[in-house]
């Protein structure tokens, strides 16, 4: 079943929010932590329900917002959202003050907030949405587990429109823990020449991608999520490889038809190579571009992704900040992003212009 | 009586973080529930653990809290009849 | 997309007992398993009776076989999910797609907390194998690895609607055809971060908790596992075991009213049980045991309550909330629970609803007190409400 991408919203370390220019103005971050460039939430989100909300639930809120208003639907038919390290900032409060005051005299607000399903909720919330409301905690597999339930949904005919997002933010302390498992790079330099540099690490990244996907189309949809496939710590790149044709098998396309490719690169000379493999064995001489030196590498990156590739179909821009490797730029009508997470978690989208 | 009533809307805009509000703008009768300031359960909990870690006044059951809880006013009162005498 | 699903194996593991055959005897004993705090290090240990499953961490890596302690909500999950696989008995599974959809909401906070002690007075201490598993994803994938499922891993997280929602999201993978098997269910282990969480909210019983009575105070939380097989059509009829019991009905619908407290009315409960009685085709008279979310809290019971009399009244099946005996499992509540109902259908059983002793002023019915045996129990709804509004039922057919 064709399903439409109706409308976005992304909160992300690009200037990606407000309808500016697509990716016309990049932004250049120095250091392995790529921050969100984030809005006047007091111009979004009545004051009085800010005053609880962190900064990750802000994000997903006002991204789930720019995205309904463009999609013209006030309360969609179902909420599904994919997050893996759920509302952080509030996890680390109640630690902290639970380790602190040893467990005395502790306030309740943090506690709350720091559930996972806190953004998908409060999108309910604020909308008086009684549909089906689910959130997905899975690693690198958060957004796509979340995107194949609203595709099931529509499917199935249970909802004619959802609301999907990938979130996750980045804290003092997060960082702190995740650069201690040497994830990220030590000499990073600027984030836009984060290809050039051949060495271990990767740079952290955050955001809140939201979509709205509809069943039917309306006289404006103009790009579409054809397939979604993941597969799970493949044993080397020759299952890889084979996982990723049988996806083109599957849906009866072969590599030729493909006119673009996303890959996840995230300048980790280790992590990386596998898409060096995929590019020269199934997708030789196809175009291709990275995302990840403009939002970094965290578990729902691919939502960045999806959103980029959309953009894409609908502008029929492909920016330059995308550095394409250089084959000839003709009217892109077919996407594939590949996207894996430390080779455990590998995902392939489909998206084409209608 | 009156300085507690000042303290105690400079320290309940902190506790729930009333971002817009000013001490100022908020009346010593004034209801903070439903109407008024608009306040919910979450903000009772919030103003039970300001008691204590303020005043050192323990409420243990959260019934109480609407009639504590009314205003600013009630409140004070509360904590002038049960505040402990070594403070 | 209607092709059935049947339930081809259970495993469970709480506070009465270490696998479905234990928690079922204890069912049926009226046996309760709240006490003091045992496993757990917490300043409120003596004040807060809580629902522990009795082994400590260090006999669950022993009977799991694992060199060494890893979280205790992924060793729950493990002796649940494991159970689970076994008794489902199906030949050559892993010749089939089968995925594993667990559930969780505290994940590795039971080492992270541990970890954190360390960490906050020097960033650079801490030990790093504490806080690895964090994750929610990562506990469901410690357990994916061990039993060797590959195709699909995910991970849901709703409150306490969890493994309810993974138990249907599975089922509809089935009924999609895109997995031929799956185990889903959910897991939690208790922690100090849930226990001072719950206690900020004052909804925690100093007592053992009472579901749907008019004095109740409040919860008492547990710990556990609860895990199904669901398998498609096709695979059913190549088990031995003739599955006694399919997922008929589902639905998951959102309060939409406030981040902690059910709505008056219990809107979002009256949804997910209307829907899941219009997906399975059937009528109120139908259902014959509710296995309610009954916490025990004022809030909880009174919008539950309030949900069921605006679907049922006056024709109220039979009814008890499990919690009385295994506590609140949160994130497991669903999944545990969904074993209890295939066994109430399997045993022709309907458990008591502990410690009621004054029916609730506001409600028409009365949840069974006493254990109730050779009962017809054909259609089981079994109701998981959690904060943000996340509703869930889940309906139990006898084939």
């Amino acid at each position: 079943m064709k399903l439409y991408i109706r409308a976005t919203g992304n909160i992300s370390p690009q200037k990606t929010f407000g309808h500016p220019a697509f990716l016309a103005d990049p932004v250049e971050h120095s250091g392995n932590r790529l921050n969100c460039i984030e809005p006047d939430y007091k111009t979004i989100i009545d004051i009085k329900l800010i005053r609880r909300m962190s900064r990750i639930i802000k994000m997903g809120v006002a991204a789930a917002m720019e995205c309904l208003q463009e999609a013209a639907i006030a309360v969609p038919d179902a909420i599904v959202t994919g997050t893996a390290y759920g509302c952080l900032e509030d996890t680390g409060v109640f630690l902290t003050k639970m380790v602190e005051q040893k467990e005395e005299l502790l306030a309740p607000t943090a506690f709350i907030q720091s559930t996972h399903n806190t953004v998908g909720a409060q999108i309910a919330l604020m909308l008086h949405c009684n549909g089906y409301n689910n959130v997905f905690v899975h690693r690198g597999f958060s957004f796509e587990s979340a995107l194949l339930d609203a595709m099931m949904l529509l499917n199935e005919g249970e909802a004619g429109n959802v609301l999907v997002g990938g979130i996750d933010e980045i804290t003092n302390a997060s960082h702190t823990i995740l650069s201690r498992f040497g994830l990220y790079k030590n000499e990073p330099g600027s984030n836009l020449q984060l290809f050039e540099k051949n060495s271990k690490g990767t740079i952290a990244g955050e955001g809140a991608a939201f979509f709205l996907l509809s069943g039917q189309p309306v006289q404006n949809d103009c790009v579409t999520l054809d397939a979604l496939s993941t597969f799970y710590k493949p044993v080397d790149d020759d299952e890889t490889i084979s996982h990723i044709e049988s996806f083109l098998s599957a849906y009866s396309i072969s590599a030729a038809d493909i006119d673009l490719v996303i890959t996840g690169r995230n300048g980790d000379l280790k992590t990386d190579s596998v898409y060096d493999q995929v590019m020269q064995s199934v997708f030789a001489d196809k175009e291709s571009v990275n995302f990840k030196h403009l939002c970094g590498e965290y578990p729902t990156a691919v939502s960045f992704a999806l959103w980029m590739a959309a953009n894409i179909i609908k502008s029929g821009i492909l920016p330059t900040v995308l550095n394409s490797n250089g084959a000839a730029v003709k009217q892109i009508k077919k996407i594939l992003i590949y996207n894996h997470s430390q080779n455990i978690h590998h995902s392939l989208l489909l998206v084409s212009a209608c | 009586m009156d300085k507690l009533i000042q303290d105690l809307k400079v320290q309940i805009i902190a506790q729930l973080n009333l971002q817009d509000v000013k001490p100022e703008d908020i009346g010593d009768d004034q209801p903070l529930f439903v109407e008024g300031l608009g306040l919910d359960s979450i903000d009772a909990l919030e103003l039970i653990v300001l008691l204590q870690q303020q005043y050192k006044i323990k409420l243990s059951n959260a019934e109480d809290g609407p009639k504590v809880f009314q205003s600013v006013k009630t409140m004070a009162e509360y904590i002038t009849q049960h505040q402990p005498q070594n403070s | 997309m209607n092709a059935p699903v049947f339930i081809a194996g259970i495993g469970a593991i709480s506070a009465i007992g270490n696998n479905a055959a234990e928690c079922l005897t204890a069912l049926e004993n009226g046996e309760a398993g709240m006490g003091e705090m045992r496993y757990l290090h917490s300043m409120h240990g003596k004040t807060l009776p809580v629902a522990e499953v009795k082994l400590s961490n260090e006999a669950l890596a022993q009977r799991l076989g694992l060199a060494a302690v890893i979280s205790r909500t992924a060793m729950l999950s493990l002796m649940a999910a494991k159970e689970a696989l076994e008794d489902a008995a199906i030949p050559d599974w892993k010749s089939l797609r089968t995925g594993l959809i667990s559930a969780t909401t505290v994940g590795g906070m039971d080492r992270t907390e541990l970890f954190y002690e360390d960490f906050l007075a020097d960033h650079t201490k801490g030990k790093l194998r504490d806080v690895v598993h964090h994750e929610c994803g990562y506990i469901s994938e410690l357990v994916a690895d061990e039993l060797g499922i590959r195709n699909y891993v995910s991970t849901i997280s709703t409150a306490c609607s969890s493994s309810a929602n993974s138990i249907f999201y599975g089922a509809r993978m089935i009924k999609n055809n895109l997995l031929d098997v799956v185990v889903a269910g959910g897991t939690d282990a208790l922690t100090k971060f849930t226990v001072n969480g719950f206690n900020t909210l004052m909804i925690l019983d100093h007592e053992f908790c009472k579901p749907f009575d008019e004095n109740r105070r409040g919860l008492n939380l547990g710990e556990g596992a609860g895990y199904v097989v669901l398998v498609s059509e096709r695979v059913a009829a190549s088990l031995k075991n003739v599955p006694g019991c399919r997922l008929s009905g589902y639905c998951n619908a959102n309060d939409a009213y406030h981040q902690t407290a059910s709505s008056p009315e219990g809107t979002g409960s009256y949804l997910a049980m209307k829907g899941a009685l219009e997906k399975a085709g059937l009528q109120i008279t139908d259902i014959d045991y509710i296995n309610l979310h009954g916490t025990g809290t004022q809030n909880n019971d009174i919008a539950e309550g309030t949900a069921i009399m605006r679907l049922f009244d006056p024709l109220f099946p039979k009814m008890s909330s499990t919690k009385s005996f295994t506590g609140h499992t949160l994130g497991a509540s669903g999944g545990l629970e969904a074993v209890f109902s295939v066994l109430a259908i399997r045993e022709k059983m309907i458990y008591p609803n502990l410690r009621l002793q004054t029916p609730m002023n506001d409600m028409p019915f009365v949840p069974e007190t006493s254990l109730v045996k050779n009962a017809a129990v054909n259609h089981v709804l079994s109701n998981s409400f959690g904060f943000g509004g996340n509703c869930s039922s889940l309906i139990f057919s006898k084939t």
